[in-house]
Order: structure tokens, then sequence, then C-alpha cells
């Protein structure tokens, strides 16, 4: 039928559109020594220190970044649901500004907001500036941990739950650390995964806060290098797919569990 | 936390809203107030008097230009990445293609939305650059010069092409849900009535999805307009677009005049926050079709 | 001929058979509905009319002309879907002009027929309301009228009142089955609901597992089923078992009686099981005049419902339904009394299954 022969055209020249470029960045990478396919690219770039470096420096910031996110949207995002709906909408237009506001006018404002002469100087000091960072990778980040947060504790009846642990003596911690935390782990680890993809491949805010992450290195050596750059992007290609799997995986694995549970009935 | 005895009712209220203090600190101190200091700043001699000066002078060919080009390059991108990504979608939810077409196509969409930026760029150079793939391969096997044609990667069509690897997987994703949207029955109640396809299309199912389609095509805009790794990587100081200026300026403050920094940042808001609102707007609407 | 004719209709969808030689000839006026469980194969019927499904094999013929070789958008039939689908981008009056400004009607013919169409569903000051504006019932009479507006040849329904509230679905039916009559279109109405059915048709084929099991009148699907699926998925029945006397003159032995059935068992063996049935309502407390049998038992079930009273009655390993009105001047009878039933062996039902 003619739709059916339109439907495969399109998909055809998407998946063309999509393929081609992977494959020349591959087949790219490998073509470092003359005439022979060879691995030699993705030798000298795990071998460079600089590498090691602003890859450790980026995956550091990205686990901080996680911890730093789920310590508050977890507890937020429970406590709005819990007592405070008529905060929701309020609260949601919040995570919806990343969204909105483009990352390299939020570090513009984080530079002119904390320098040095002002009330809080965090550019002042390394760590300082580390922070403020990541502060900016969690801000990039909100709309999709609190999304994910949110739409995995909408399952719950957190307020039966919470009655419960109540009644049972617990505390708010206990009743976030061991009841809420458990049940809304699959939407935490996909919110983790997301961030991760973020925080690696980042570039505007690590640059323009001069500091050495990934982005900015990978950026430098695509001015200076040939062969390298395609190997970086196959590896930060292969980093990104690998936390869209886990964030698949995970949910999978969570809804599979879950039919087990109901079966066991 | 315990609540508190019911004679101490009066301190009930303000117990419960601390429990979102973290959230809105950290909202205000790195979103709201950096956000505000731009948007001030905008209006803001360097001294701290209030002035448009800043504002009018935006008006320089250069920044005219910038801006221009910014908006032609969201333009484009938004409009073949919808209407490549809309074909795509369609063509997988009601092109008659096997059900397994659905899931790795989503999945990969997932991935390539998020590949945006640096490494990005780099692929597209390996692709289509002077030494890429398909450049060297259509010059051996078809004797095609796209260099001695015209083309270069390291332009602002380039820059096109690069950028729906991104926008069209993002389309694919926000508009599959919409087209899921669209009962069967509603097909099947036209053509009952007489209608062919075209008519089907036209004066059903096109206008029930237009909401979505249009708000879309603004967050597809909004989406380009912000972008700067791809582009400062792929194109750098070449192509002179707002967020590679904003970028130089705050590197270096190459326009001579801090204060137009902050203008030109204004100008950026402004524009996305325009589109953001058009997007959220429509999908409200939508919505309330598609109950 | 018939009006409608469908001839040895056959779908099969890879190894399932969802429709085995289906048989029915509709007369022009007729409502007939499809009535059986999920999964019986009624709506793959319907579909088949339609359009939206093909044929394994077999006829479809409208006033003698095969539609088959038809595409749906040309058999000029009206349908009506559970869900209503109406489309939400179109205001009430713009949904029922749907099929006319498809065709190329003008725009005075058409806005004529609207506001006709939407007198005849009784809601002619809603044309500039939006579906999503209006309940459940209102949607459907909106839909029956789109359907209707373009004056098709058959009326198909598809289960239309499933999706609706118990109360508006009896007043809805009724509703639908006068707009039928005056119109005097020809109709088929797919449902589970067998009050539905017997309720609004003028014939009913009961269907299960792809088969016609029985055709006939509400009366006769009712009180002469020729199925033990039909007597059992219409209305509640009783079954016993039995074993054939003398199969010329069609008598049986129930326990220790001897019952003469209104029929003879052609084809049956002496000494032979066959399965039997009565209907709740055909048993009684108390003897009657026509009701010359009874069978002895013990009341173990007992629900007073007002003007009617459901007794169970225990009969030696099998329990008995019946039905009894309320009578004011006299008290309904206990758990644990001994009872007869008075039937009359006439209305005994022979399974065939």
């Amino acid at each position: 039928m003619m739709t059916r022969i339109a439907a495969w055209g399109a998909i055809i020249l998407g998946v063309l559109y999509f393929l081609l470029p992977l494959v020349g960045m591959t087949e790219f990478s490998l073509k470092m020594r003359r005439g022979v396919y060879s691995f030699d690219a993705y030798a000298k770039v795990l071998g460079d220190p600089q590498f090691q470096q602003t890859f450790g420096y980026s995956v550091l910031m990205a686990l901080a970044t996680i911890v730093f996110g789920v310590l508050l949207v977890v507890p937020t995002a429970y406590w709005v649901r819990l007592k405070l709906p008529a905060a929701r909408p309020f609260i949601e237009f919040i995570t919806l500004l990343p969204l909105v506001i483009p990352a390299i006018v939020i570090v513009f404002g984080y530079i002119r907001l904390y320098n040095t002469s002002s009330w809080l100087p965090m550019t002042g000091s390394i760590t300082g500036t580390n922070i403020l960072l990541m502060m900016g990778y969690a801000t990039l980040a909100l709309p999709y941990m609190y999304r994910s947060v949110d739409t995995g504790l909408r399952t719950l009846d957190i307020a039966t739950l919470t009655e419960a642990a109540q009644s049972l003596g617990a505390g708010w911690i206990t009743i976030l650390a061991r009841i809420i935390m458990p049940n809304v782990l699959v939407a935490v680890l996909s919110g983790a995964f997301l961030t991760f993809a973020i925080v690696i491949g980042e570039f505007t805010m690590a640059a323009l806060l001069d500091r050495p992450a990934f982005g900015p290195y990978m950026q430098i050596l695509g001015a200076n290098r040939a062969y390298e750059p395609p190997a970086l992007a196959v590896i930060a290609f292969a980093i990104t797919w690998a936390c869209m799997g886990l964030i698949q995986l995970v949910t999978r694995l969570s809804k599979h569990s879950r039919a087990l549970q109901g079966m066991e009935h | 936390m315990t609540t508190p005895p019911a004679t101490r009712r009066k301190l009930r209220l303000p117990l419960h809203w601390l429990g979102i203090l973290p959230f809105v600190l950290f909202a205000m101190l790195f979103l709201i107030l950096p956000t505000m200091k731009i948007v001030i700043g905008a209006f803001q001699t360097p001294s701290g008097e209030f002035t448009f000066q800043n504002i009018l002078d935006l008006n320089t060919d250069s920044i005219r230009s910038a801006y221009w080009t910014s908006i032609k390059l969201s333009l484009w991108t938004a409009l073949i990445g919808c209407v490549m990504g809309f074909a795509m979608a369609a063509a997988m939810i009601l092109g008659g293609l096997p059900k397994s077409v659905r899931s790795p196509l989503l999945t990969f969409s997932g991935v390539a939305s998020n590949f945006a930026g640096v490494p990005l760029a780099f692929a597209f150079i390996a692709t289509l650059g002077p030494a890429g793939l398909i450049t060297l391969y259509l010059r051996t096997e078809f004797g095609i010069n796209l260099r001695a044609m015209g083309f270069n990667i390291l332009s602002f069509w380039g820059l096109v092409i690069t950028y729906l690897f991104f926008q069209i997987p993002l389309m694919i994703l926000i508009i599959t849900p919409a087209i899921d949207g669209l009962k069967r029955e509603w097909r099947e109640a036209a053509t009952v009535l007489g209608a062919t396809s075209a008519q089907y299309w036209r004066m059903v199912a096109l206008p029930i999805l237009f909401p979505s389609l249009l708000g879309t095509f603004a967050l597809l805009f909004a989406n380009a307009f912000g972008a700067v790794a791809t582009a400062y990587a792929l194109t750098g100081p070449q192509l002179n677009i707002v967020p590679i200026k904003l970028f130089a300026q705050i590197r270096g403050d190459v326009l001579g005049n801090p204060n137009l920094g902050y203008a030109l940042a204004f100008g950026m808001i402004v524009i996305t926050g325009i589109a953001n609102f058009i997007y959220i707007t429509l999908r409200a609407r939508s919505e309330r079709w598609l109950k | 001929m018939a009006y409608l004719d469908i001839t040895h209709l056959e779908k099969s969808f890879g190894p399932n058979r969802v429709v085995k030689d289906f048989n029915l000839g509709i007369e022009k006026g007729e409502f007939i509905s499809l009535l059986g469980p999920s999964g019986c194969g009624k709506t793959t019927v319907l579909r088949m009319v339609a359009g939206f499904e093909t044929p394994s094999s077999g006829n479809i013929l409208i006033e003698g002309q095969d539609i088959l070789g038809i595409p749906p958008a040309r058999r000029k039939i009206g349908m009506v879907f559970q869900s209503y689908a109406l489309f939400p981008n179109l205001t009430v009056a713009q949904n029922v002009a749907f099929g006319l400004k498809v065709a190329g009607v003008g725009r005075e013919q058409s806005d004529a027929r609207v506001a006709e169409m939407l007198g005849i569903i009784g809601l002619p000051d809603l044309g500039q309301r939006y579906p999503f504006q209006l309940s459940g019932g209102q949607q459907q009479r909106v839909a029956l009228a789109r359907a209707l507006a373009i004056q098709p040849r058959v009326l198909l329904l598809d289960e239309p009142l499933s999706a609706l509230d118990a109360k508006i679905r009896v007043s809805l039916r009724n509703e639908i089955r006068e707009i039928q009559q005056r119109l005097g279109i020809t109709t088929i109405f797919v449902t589970h609901d067998q009050e539905e059915a017997l309720s609004m048709s003028d014939r009913i084929v009961v269907m299960h597992e792809g088969i016609a099991e029985q055709v006939g009148s509400p009366f006769e699907i009712y009180n002469q089923p020729s199925t033990r699926f039909v007597a059992n998925f219409v209305g509640t029945l009783n079954v016993f078992e039995g074993v054939v006397v003398d199969a010329n003159k069609g008598t049986v032995r129930v326990g220790e009686s001897d019952l003469q059935l209104k029929h003879n068992l052609a084809g049956m063996s002496a000494a032979s099981p066959v399965s039997l049935a009565l209907r709740p309502e055909v048993l009684s407390l108390t003897p009657e005049s026509r009701k010359d049998a009874d069978i002895s038992g013990k009341i173990v079930d007992l629900n007073f419902l007002g003007s009617v009273i459901w007794i169970k009655v225990e009969i030696g390993k099998s329990t008995i339904l019946i039905d009894m009105f309320n009578s004011p001047n006299t008290k309904p009878p206990a758990i644990g009394d001994k009872v007869k039933l008075h039937f009359a062996s006439s209305d005994i039902l022979v399974l065939n299954d």
C-alpha cells in the first residue's frame, strides 16, 4: 500500500541521516594510523593525562550533582505532594525554568552575581567555583530529576505510607530514607542516569567558569587534533547510550519485579 | 518534627512551608536571582542607574545580524525538525509498519536528543567535513566534489544539518503521544461518512494535532536559539549568532561595554521565553481536546 | 431476496476462526441485534459489513449489490461507535454536517439537514457546543445524528450504550428504537446486554464463538431457545438431567416421575440421556390448573426483593431457582420448608448441545 511505502521511506531516510554521522565518526576515529584501521586514536586519548584528569573531574562532578539533586528533589517532591498541594504549580513552574532560560544566561548570571566583589564570592576560590558549577549542573538537571521523581511518587500512596510509618514511631528522616527512597528508586535512578549524561558532556558552564571539565577538554582537542576528537565523540556517544540503556533496564526490571510481586499473592 | 499541639495552631502553617525551604533557597540562589541579575542589569548603567541605553545599543549591524542569523537558524532547524520528526513519528505509528520499529526508534530518539554539543560537532565534521566519510565517498565513487559545489560543513547550513540531529528526535519524542492520541475511531467514523484519507487529515487529524505541532515548533525554536556548545565546536567564531556573541562577551568583554552583555542575554531570555510560553499554552489547549 | 444479505461469511485472524459460516438475511427497515459475549465475533461481523475488516470468504449484498468490492467510504453506511468518536475539533453542528460536507452538499441544504437531525435527537440548541462540553448521552445522540445525516442505507451500532450510565442506557435505547422506526432505517445493533437486545429488536442473532446459534424474535429466543448456550445466555435457566423413555411420544423420566414433553424427541434412542431446562418463572409453589407436573424439594435460600421473591430449592443433587410474586396477604415460605414445585410439562425446554 502507498502509505506503507511512504512510511518505510520516511523511516529509512531518517535512519540513514542518523546512522551516517555515527558511522562517520567511528570510521574517522580508526584512521589515525595511515593506511590501516587501528585504535591508535583511542590509545592516545585514553593515555592522555589531560583526558584522565578532565574525565575524572566530570565524573566526580556528575556524582556530586546526582547526590545533591536527589537530596534536594526527593524530600521536596515528597513534601509538596504530602502537605503542600497548593505549592505544586509554583514548584513545577520553577522546575520548568531551566528549560526556558538558556544555560549560558544562567552561568552569566552566576559570574556577575557571585564574583569576588559580591556578597557571596563563590568564584573567588577553586572550591567555591566548583560548588557553583555543581549548582549550575543541578539546575540544568532539575527539570528531568523532578519530573522523574514526581512521577514515581505519583504511583505511591504516600499519605498512607507516611501515616503507617508515623504510627510505628518513625521520624521524617527515617520515613524518607527507609520508606520513600526505596520505593522511588527506579525514578531516582532514571533521573540520575540522565543527570550523568547531561553533566559529562556539558560545555558552556564549565568553559565560562573556567573549570577543567570534560566538555572544554573535548573542544580544545577538537581545535588542535584530527583523529582524537572523533574518538572522543565515540566515547561520549557510548556513554550517552549507556545512560539511556540503563534507564530502560532499570524501568523494565522494576516492572518485572512488580509483576512478580503481584503473582505471589 | 512533630505536629505542634492544638493550642499553638497559629504556628502550624509556617512550619509546613519550611519543608520546601531548601528547594526555594536553591532556586532563588541559582536560578531566579542570577536571571533577575541579568534582566535588571540589562536596564542599568555601570553605575547602577536605570537606562534603556543598553537595549538601544543592541542596534548595531553586528548584533542585529547575530539575532537575525540566530532566528533564521532556529526557524530552519525547527521547521525541518518538525516536518521530518512528524513524518517519522507518523510513519512509526500510522504507517502500517511492524510494531518492533517503535521501541528502538523511541530509545534512539532519547539518546540522540541528548547527544548535542561538542561531540556532535565532531561527528559531523568526521562525516561531512573536508576529509569526511561522505565527502570522500562521493568524490571517489561519484566524482562529486562537495567543496567545489560550495558546500562547507563549517557554515550556517552545516550547523542546520548538525542541529537536526537533536531537533528531529526531540520532535519525535514529543509528538508521539499526540499522534497516539488520535483515536482509531475518528479515522473510521470519518471513512464511513465518506471521507478520503486526505479529507480526514485536512478536516480532522491535522486540526486536532495543530496545537501540538505548533507548540513543539516553538519548543524546537527555543531549543536551537539557546544552544551554544555545538555551534562553538563546529563553526566557532566564524558564524555570528547570539549565543556565540554572548559567549565571547562573557569571556572577554569584546563588545567594550559590560552592560551590553546583559542586554544581549536579556534579548535571548525574551525570545526563548515567548517561544516557550507559546509551547506551554498550546500544549494545555491540545490536552483539553484529547481528553 | 433480503435487503441486506450475508452469506457464508468467514473471518480468520491467522489460525483463529473468529467468524464461522455466518448467514443472515435482513429485511428493509428491520432492527437486528447481534447478541453474544465478548469474543463471539459479533463486532467482527459488523466491521465486515462496514468495510473495516475484509472477510476471508463469503458475500455481503445490499439490495442485490455486492458491497465487498466497495471501500467503506463509498458504501453509504452509517456507524455509531461505543466511544462516540465525535471529532473534538468540530462543533456539534459541524460534526453532524461532516458527511454532507465531504459529499459536497451545499451550505443551505446541509444546514437544513443538520437542523432536522438535531431536532430528531432532541438537541436543537446545542449546535454550537463542542463535544467536550456534552455529557456521554448527549454525545452519543449527536453521533447518531451524524450517522443518519447522510441518509445511509444501513445503520450499524457497535455497543453504543456500553459506555453510558445505567439510567441513560435505558432512556437512550428507547429513543434509538423510536428514531429507527420513524425513519424506517435498516439497523444492525451489536450488544452483550440481553435486555437491550430483547427490548429493541425485531429479531435477535445470538452468537457464540463465531457461529450464529439462533436467529429469531425476542419471544422465540427467550421461550424457545434451540441450544443450551442460547438458553443459558438469555435469561436464567434451571438445568436438570433426564432419560428418554419413548422418543416418538416425547416422554422422559426425571427422578421418579415420567414427564410428557411438548414435542417428540425425534432422532434420540430410548434410555439415552437428555438435558432439560425450566425457566424460574414457570415454576410455582402452588398448584395451578395447567400445571400437570411436579417435583419435590427443600428450600435452601430465599431473597425477598420486594415485588419478587427469589427462592432456591434443592432437588436431589441439583439446585433450582424459582421466582415468586409477593402477595401482601400470603406469608412467603421459610428456609428449610419442604415444597412441591409445580409446572406445565409443556414448558420444559430440551437442550440440544
